[in-house]
């Protein structure tokens, strides 16, 4: 569960908020011209970032105003809040140690040490 | 593989149980293979085994980056049914279903499944109207499927609160008879144990970092354990599917979201079915060790974190009280989390994508446990043929272009 800084209402408990999706993706224009791929592409497809993603959050059960995030969606950690329309502030780079994002070698010490003896 | 049978349990209970093999073995990972697979969970290992057993490709990597079975193979509350709505998803949930019921003797290995039965109950005129509405498909489409009504239910399971005053009154629900649980574990150590019998390499500790193409078509996988060639690459990897493909540039329609489940303090035998509730969102078993096994739903915020919110699990529990009085002095004993892999029609996808070689089976939501042999059985098919199987064709990734969905969300008995 977070704690999450409303730029409106300051510090609130997370389940206040509602998740609303990836920021800064604007709906491609010409409706008519669109291809059936474009147009998947903005309704359906996400890049679904493990790592630093900037999002929009809503405080339904408080000012009921959208605002965007900078969240680590691999630790939670929230980097930045910042209002609709605004540029996402610059963060420290957070590198993944490896592409699940867990450290190599991580898990069952019992793989680890059967891993050494290999048949 | 030595088979296991009342001799071999008899010989080794006689030799102080000094006798018994590894189950798999521990392969260093090859330069090249026909096939590999990314993620050693129940679905790529059932992928691997019926790729060997049905299709005569035995010179397959497993790869799974901690252990197997260790992801949500490990984490899920192991619900087993088939009682979905549409025809597509009854016809994959009910090849699969009919492969449970044989698995224990094919694999030779116990996976303790029982079909206790799995109850989806209703609390309102139009849930109720919207289930019978289910059960008429389900039968329909050959599955067994019945509606009690609220005294039926009762009889079926005695704790369930059918109180005309409740907050949520129970008016009856739909029954699978054939639907129940399975131990997790022993269906990744039977998949395991059988595919690596097969010439099956099951290689743990081992990640996929970089999939090389050339041309179009993927050349191989760079891991943490070195390079390996290979025409053929299948993604199986639950709560990480996009971040593979997007070693690829591919784009996929999921969402990932931490999905929790907690288990009580052991008590003895008081619900031998499964009790499931869309309404007031829960959904609970029994395990053999005598704990109840409770499932929760998803934080709607996309994490990887394998962490959910704590109002997640009091929303959970709040429900469990309200169906089940007697259980609200039980203490929780553990909880956890997983991280799902949702797609906007909550059916997963199976099958070929834009480069040649490059097959993808994820998206399975909160409920890709029961369909584990049906899965890797028609992913299995699809690898070997290039092209899709029957069954999994309409889950193709192409779907969200033409505008297919298979809409089970809110449809299919799906608690999520």
């Amino acid at each position: 569960m977070f704690e999450i800084e409303c730029p409106y209402c300051g510090r609130r408990d997370g389940s206040e908020f509602s998740y609303a999706g990836e920021a800064h993706i604007s709906r491609p224009s010409g409706d008519e011209e669109i291809s059936d791929e474009a147009w998947a592409g903005f309704v359906f497809m996400c890049r679904n970032i493990k790592g630093v993603q900037a999002e929009r959050w809503v405080h339904s059960a408080g000012c009921r105003r959208f605002f965007n995030m900078l969240r680590n969606t691999a630790t939670d950690q929230i980097l930045a809040v910042y209002k609709m329309g605004e540029e996402p502030p610059e963060v420290e780079k957070q590198p993944l140690p490896s592409p699940s994002g867990e450290s190599l070698g991580s898990g069952n010490d019992a793989v680890q040490v059967m891993g050494k003896g290999e048949t | 593989m030595s088979r296991y049978s009342i001799f071999s349990l008899l010989r080794e209970g006689l030799n102080g149980q000094r006798g018994w093999g590894r189950a798999w073995r521990q392969p260093k990972p090859e330069d090249a293979y026909d096939v590999v697979i990314i993620g050693g969970g129940a679905h790529g290992l059932a992928t691997a085994y019926y790729l060997a057993k049905e299709h005569g490709i035995s010179n397959i990597a497993v790869l799974e980056k901690g252990w197997i079975g260790g992801g949500n193979s490990g984490r899920n509350t192991t619900i087993i049914r088939s009682n979905y709505l549409y025809d597509e998803s009854a016809a994959i949930y009910e090849h699969a279903l009919k492969k449970w019921e044989t698995l224990s003797r094919e694999l030779d290995f116990n996976i303790m499944m029982s079909h206790r039965g799995v109850l989806n109950l209703a609390h309102d005129e139009a849930e109720a109207r919207q289930i019978k509405r289910r059960i008429e498909a389900n039968r329909l489409n050959g599955i067994d499927s019945e509606w009690l009504d609220a005294r039926q239910v009762k009889e079926f399971c005695p704790p369930v609160n059918v109180s005309p005053s409740a907050r949520y009154p129970v008016l009856g629900g739909s029954l699978q008879r054939r639907g129940g649980v399975n131990r997790h574990d022993a269906v990744v150590w039977g998949f395991a144990r059988a595919a690596d019998a097969l010439g099956v390499d099951i290689i743990q500790q081992c990640e996929v970092i970089a999939i090389k193409t050339r041309g179009g078509a993927v050349t191989g996988v760079e891991t943490t354990r070195g390079s390996i060639k290979t025409p053929k690459i299948a993604s199986v990897v639950a709560g990480h599917s996009s971040v593979i493909a997007s070693m690829l540039d591919i784009r996929l329609p999921i969402q990932s979201h931490p999905l929790q489940a907690l288990v009580s303090e052991p008590v003895k035998p008081a619900i031998d079915c499964v009790v499931m509730s869309n309404a007031v969102h829960a959904y609970i078993s029994q395990s053999d060790k005598g704990e109840l096994v409770i499932g929760a739903g998803i934080d709607h915020h996309l994490g990887y974190s394998q962490r959910g919110g704590l109002n997640v699990i009091e929303h959970a529990l709040a429900a469990i009280v309200e169906l089940f009085p007697s259980f609200s002095r039980l203490r929780m004993m553990r909880q956890w989390g997983g991280i799902v892999d949702v797609c906007p029609d909550a059916s997963p996808i199976i099958g070929k994508t834009r480069v040649k070689g490059f097959f993808i089976n994820g998206g399975w939501g909160t409920g890709g446990w029961k369909a584990t042999p049906g899965s890797g059985h028609v992913f299995a098919h699809t690898i070997a043929h290039d092209e899709p199987h029957p069954i999994a064709a309409p889950f193709a990734l192409e779907r969200f272009t033409a505008g297919a969905l298979v809409a089970e969300h809110g449809a299919a008995a799906v608690a999520h």
